[in-house]
């Protein structure tokens, strides 16, 4: 045991060491989550928005005026009737149409509810829930405002949101499954292959092997320190989309971070199948990269829906583990579901550890004969 | 038996149809220097791996400090030290990581690993090193200090796969005066070389050629032999049709 406690202190040595692995480590994740957290913007100014205003009377005119000087929106058009929509779309200017029924303001006064819809331009779901999500906390204010300091529920306008061009729009939040799921597999797949190489390379795992090391304390000595650092990125990664974009996780915490324990175990071990299949570094970087990356950017359902894919890449994708994680981790982050839900996924997911498991003890073994 | 530490018969190592390994057969004794010369792919290294553990052999009797090198390896393991042509201490740790380290996986105490440390640095004129990156260490001081962590477990046998290549001729002669300190300690010195003029410092030397060994005799009885005035000379005598003079590396 204390051998091999010397051997996993030493792989830490080489982590802190080396200022670029440190930087792989935890600048990359930081980095990635603050870009996307810039391109996906939690600020909207002058976004366009077309009104269709079927009423016409007081009250629209009034919420009309509150939501254009709000500063947030800017009017690109008044439309006539429901055909303009689609055409107002098409020009990209305009981010959402909000829509007046029918004698909305006159509804409002006699009956104390009308409809009012949004209609936003879901083919960048991002702006168009930041859009509509703005809209309905000024139709709230207004809605308040309206029916006086004493009687706040007597007045209520029910929103109606709809997305154009892509209905099921899901929550913004998406992209943080999708960094976590990029991110372990390419640091823990990537830095492990890398190490092992990196001793092969440098002719120190000779001596390790004529040592009285075995072969799986060698293994697993190289892969702790990743093991538990990759956690930590978990940590970090979820801490920085809480604090940054005020993103929770709907599910169990501890349901998430097991999972991902095993997704980190999982891709270890990828890392030591790669380290078995390259002898250099090189190698080792390129395999996990172009092996890694970018299917899993690609194919896993990080930025492209997989139900949206021809069915051949479909296919595809059910090899690649990123996938099941993806479906795991938006399962709980965003739909807050149990493990009822993803038991197929998880299994899947344990399935593949065990196979690499199987194959690297024995492509390392071969390497000895 | 009682005191040959390695005793190989009839060792023959196959990759697919390439023959490494053609039947060798030699004893090494204890505190002997034994060295292991041949051109290069003539099969050292790979014989070296056989005996350290490393490979198995394909047929053949291998016997390590008392183990059967194919069934019993990790007893071996923990008999030897090694040293390999590669440099073999980690480049971003300091001297005294590296020693800490290695005495670590051959299972020493830390105490006892405290003292070596200081004995060692005491002995190289270290002292100032011992928290150094080896990174910034003269390759020369480097081989000296790779050579002293393969034998910080003071194991039977130390095996050397070309120690000082591209080391510079004074430091080699220090190298070889630390050899013979080992060996004086009565740890047997299996090393290979391509520099002939080291090859007149061991005690007994076997020349491979061709994945076979075709001589093994001491340094003066091969020159007899051979009639020939050094053993770069026998050396050149016994290899000629194929080989070139070596004085390389």
């Amino acid at each position: 045991m204390k051998r091999f406690l010397g051997f996993v202190k030493k792989e830490f040595l080489h982590i802190f060491r080396d200022y670029r692995t440190l930087f792989i480590l935890f600048g990359i994740p930081a980095a990635q989550i603050l870009i996307f957290g810039y391109a996906v913007s939690t600020e909207i100014k002058n976004a366009g928005v077309a009104i269709l205003d079927l009423s016409h009377d007081e009250i629209t005119l009034k919420l009309t005026d509150k939501i254009i000087s709000s500063g947030f929106f800017k009017r690109t058009e008044n439309l006539l009737d429901y055909n303009d929509i689609d055409r107002v779309f098409r020009k990209g200017k305009t981010k959402a149409v909000i829509i007046f029924e029918k004698g909305f303001g006159k509804k409002l006064v006699s009956e104390g509810n009308a409809a009012l819809s949004i209609i936003a331009d879901g083919s960048e779901p991002n702006t168009a829930t930041l859009v509509t999500n703005y809209t309905l906390a000024i139709v709230n204010d207004f809605s308040t405002e309206l029916a006086g300091p004493g009687n706040p529920n007597s007045i209520r306008i029910k929103p109606e949101v709809t997305m154009f061009y892509n209905p099921n729009l899901k929550s913004h939040f998406m992209f943080v499954p999708g960094v976590i799921t990029l991110i372990l597999i390419l640091i823990c797949a990537l830095m492990t292959s890398v190490t092992i190489a990196r001793e092969k390379e440098f002719g120190t795992m000779e001596v390790l092997l004529v040592s009285p090391l075995r072969p799986i304390q060698i293994i697993i000595g190289k892969v702790m320190p990743y093991f538990f650092l990759s956690f930590i990125n978990v940590l970090l990664i979820l801490g920085l989309s809480w604090l940054v974009f005020g993103l929770p996780v709907k599910g169990s915490l501890v349901l998430l971070l097991g999972e991902s324990m095993l997704y980190i175990l999982m891709s270890l071990t990828l890392g030591i199948f790669i380290s078995t299949v390259s002898d250099t570094m090189q190698q080792a970087i390129f395999i996990s990269l172009i092996g890694l990356m970018l299917p899993t950017i690609l194919l896993s359902g990080f930025i492209f829906p997989i139900e949206n894919m021809p069915e051949i890449y479909d296919y595809i994708s059910m090899i690649l583990p990123p996938r099941y994680f993806i479906s795991i981790i938006k399962n709980i982050m965003i739909k807050g579901t149990g493990i009822m839900f993803i038991w197929k996924e998880t299994l899947i997911l344990i399935l593949m550890t065990l196979f690499f498991i199987g194959i690297s003890v024995r492509k390392f073994k071969i390497r000895l004969e | 038996m009682d005191n040959k530490v390695i005793k190989v018969r009839n060792l023959v190592k196959r990759f697919g149809k390439f023959v490494a390994n053609d039947n060798l057969t030699f004893d090494v004794h204890e505190g002997e220097i034994f060295g292991f010369l041949g051109a290069n792919g003539a099969g050292k290294t790979t014989a070296i791996r056989i005996l350290s553990g490393l490979l198995e052999p394909t047929s053949g009797e291998v016997i390590v400090a008392g183990f059967n090198a194919g069934r019993e390896s990790e007893q071996i393991k923990k008999n030897i030290g090694y040293m390999c042509q590669k440099f073999s201490l980690y480049e971003d740790l300091t001297v005294k990581e590296n020693i800490t380290l290695y005495g670590g996986i051959y299972g020493l105490k830390t105490s006892v690993i405290r003292n070596r440390i200081h004995e060692l640095l005491e002995k190289l004129h270290f002292r100032e090193y011992e928290n150094r990156l080896i990174s910034a260490l003269p390759l020369g001081l480097r081989q000296k200090l790779a050579f002293s962590v393969a034998v910080l477990h003071e194991p039977k046998i130390v095996f050397l796969d070309e120690p000082t290549g591209g080391v510079d001729p004074i430091t080699r002669r220090q190298f070889w005066e630390m050899i013979y300190e080992t060996a004086a300690k009565g740890i047997t010195v299996f090393v290979t070389t391509h520099y002939m003029d080291e090859a007149e410092y061991c005690d007994r030397i076997s020349i491979m050629s061709e994945g076979k060994i075709v001589a093994l005799d001491t340094p003066e009885n091969l020159k007899k032999q051979f009639n020939a005035g050094t053993v770069e000379e026998v050396f050149i005598k016994i290899a000629r049709p194929n080989i070139s003079p070596i004085h390389n590396s």
